[in-house]
């Protein structure tokens, strides 16, 4: 139920094309006259689903990801997804669950509502996009999964695949990625399990034919093509905190105010708008604060970053 | 020998212009494809990744002409500065993209980074140190400051190297093949000098 929340709105509400670009010209012409400083920060106002930005373009959200999989260049996946085969594709359900068991994918999604959800998307190199999911939300999947008492936490891995997957065949990082989340954390009806962009089949490189999204966190959080959900009382390993535990946390929730040990999170290069895509200030859990700063009260954010 | 005799009597009628003006190229490269799109969805930061990546090579291309020479007998002396003035051309490039496009010259921001953050810490050491060698690399400066105080100075050329891979290494995300090619090349050349250093007493200098 989204009644806590502004229900999903639809294109009507998206700022149209021709406003947002005459906005930015307009933007673009203040900067040039080096008026820049005397304009208002771009707040946002949004306590919903629906981000209020303008989405990136399919093509910025298609041709610029990280799937190390497929290379560790940005535009590696775009280039070599092409040949993962994402049907059949099965999902192995296992660990505290009522109904375990090796699902095909339209079994395992059958009966649930897809939503339509614009995301702001953090990466922890501190760039941001805005983008248009559609997906199910995790909880209705848990739900209907069976959650069983005890459970804690929900584990993901991704498909290992390195015939198909080129960034596999090296050990670039310790296949299969990994990832989880709190059980709080999986069942707020934020997080979605993403299977499509834009109303259109999600693309290979953005983790078709099913993904993670947690837009309040950063985005090494939002596992790609997953083939495996676990339940479990224990905290899953999840494969950048496994990479490196001093610099990326179990929780990874956007903080500008904790810097990533190497580089700073203050704030963000917002993609899109070209070689002059306009820095902006970083908001607290990627500008969610509303909807799950309650989840982590009495947590020391600085330490369990 | 005779090989090595005729390449370098080949590369004598090379004008040292012609290095300029081919490591001048990228620059037109980038230059175009910026105003076609040709730099993705992210121009900036492949931008700055470029030029940065060409600063680096420029420098290790810089730092194989004595390996090259004392391995090989082919001497790429007469284009070493070109090579080192390249370098610091892109090098210079790249801080002035991290700073007005990547920044956007956000002050507070930046002043934390140079203070505070290793890689950035690294690559503004390199730079310091290639000003100076850029800033001396004309015939009028070396007859100014005498070949021994000049040959001195050019030696900081080693440290800015490895304040340049270090900077380049320290931010990566993972060992990539790319990683250990570059920091591979320049210990192998830091090393070349540092057996040969060893191998025989110094030389007396000119």
């Amino acid at each position: 139920m989204d009644n806590k929340f502004v229900p999903d709105l639809g294109w009507a509400d998206v700022t149209p094309k021709h406003l947002f670009f005459s906005r930015r010209a307009a933007l673009g012409a203040l900067m040039a006259a080096g008026a820049g400083a005397m304009l208002p920060s771009m707040g946002v106002a949004d306590d919903g689903f629906i981000a209020t930005e303008t989405p990136n373009s399919f093509e910025e959200i298609t041709q610029y990801n990280n799937f190390y999989e497929f290379g560790l260049d940005k535009e590696d996946p775009a280039r070599l997804a092409g040949g993962l085969t994402i049907a059949p594709w099965q999902v192995q359900v296992d660990g505290m669950v009522d109904r375990p068991g090796v699902y095909e994918l339209a079994d395992l999604l059958d009966g649930l509502p897809v939503h339509n959800r614009i995301y702001r998307f953090r990466c922890v190199e501190a760039w941001s996009m805005v983008v248009p999911w559609n997906g199910i939300e995790l909880r209705a999947l848990l739900q209907k999964l069976g959650v069983q008492p005890g459970a804690r936490y929900v584990g993901f891995e991704t498909l290992v695949r390195p015939e198909e997957m080129p960034g596999q065949r090296r050990a670039a990082l310790d296949w299969p990625y990994r990832e989880g989340l709190r059980l709080d954390e999986a069942m707020h009806p934020l997080t979605l399990l993403a299977t499509g962009l834009y109303d259109a089949p999600l693309p290979r490189q953005n983790g078709a034919p099913l993904r993670l999204v947690v837009p309040w966190k950063y985005g090494f959080k939002s596992i790609k093509s997953v083939v495996r959900i676990t339940i479990t009382d224990a905290q899953p390993k999840t494969t950048w905190n496994m990479e490196n535990s001093r610099e990326y946390g179990f929780y990874a929730n956007v903080n500008p105010q904790v810097d990533h040990p190497r580089w700073s999170q203050a704030s963000e290069r917002r993609i899109g708008g070209g070689l002059f895509a306009r820095r902006q200030p970083t908001l607290p859990f990627n500008g969610y604060q509303a909807q799950v700063a309650s989840l982590y009260e009495g947590m020391d954010l600085t330490k369990e970053f | 020998m005779a090989l090595v005799r005729s390449v370098n009597g080949a590369l004598r009628r090379v004008p040292v212009g012609l290095v300029y003006a081919i490591g001048g190229v990228p620059v037109a490269w980038l230059m175009w494809a910026l105003m076609t799109n040709g730099l993705g969805v992210d121009p900036a930061k492949t931008l700055e990744h470029q030029l940065g990546g060409l600063g680096l090579q420029f420098l290790l291309a810089s730092l194989a002409v004595t390996p090259l020479r004392r391995i090989t007998g082919v001497s790429l002396l007469r284009f070493r500065r070109a090579l080192g003035l390249l370098a610091f051309f892109y090098v210079a490039l790249h801080l002035m993209t991290w700073l007005l496009l990547d920044l956007q010259l956000r002050w507070g921001e930046i002043g934390a980074d140079v203070t505070k953050r290793p890689y950035i810490i690294l690559g503004m050491i390199g730079f310091v140190l290639l000003a100076p060698l850029a800033a001396t690399s004309h015939d009028w400066a070396l007859r100014r400051m005498g070949a021994l105080a000049w040959h001195r100075l050019h030696r900081l050329v080693y440290v800015a190297g490895l304040a340049v891979v270090g900077h380049y290494v320290v931010q990566a995300k993972t060992l990539s093949l790319e990683v250990l090619a570059y920091s591979g090349c320049l210990i192998a050349l830091l090393l070349a000098r540092v057996a040969w250093a060893l191998a025989k007493p110094p030389a007396p200098r000119p």
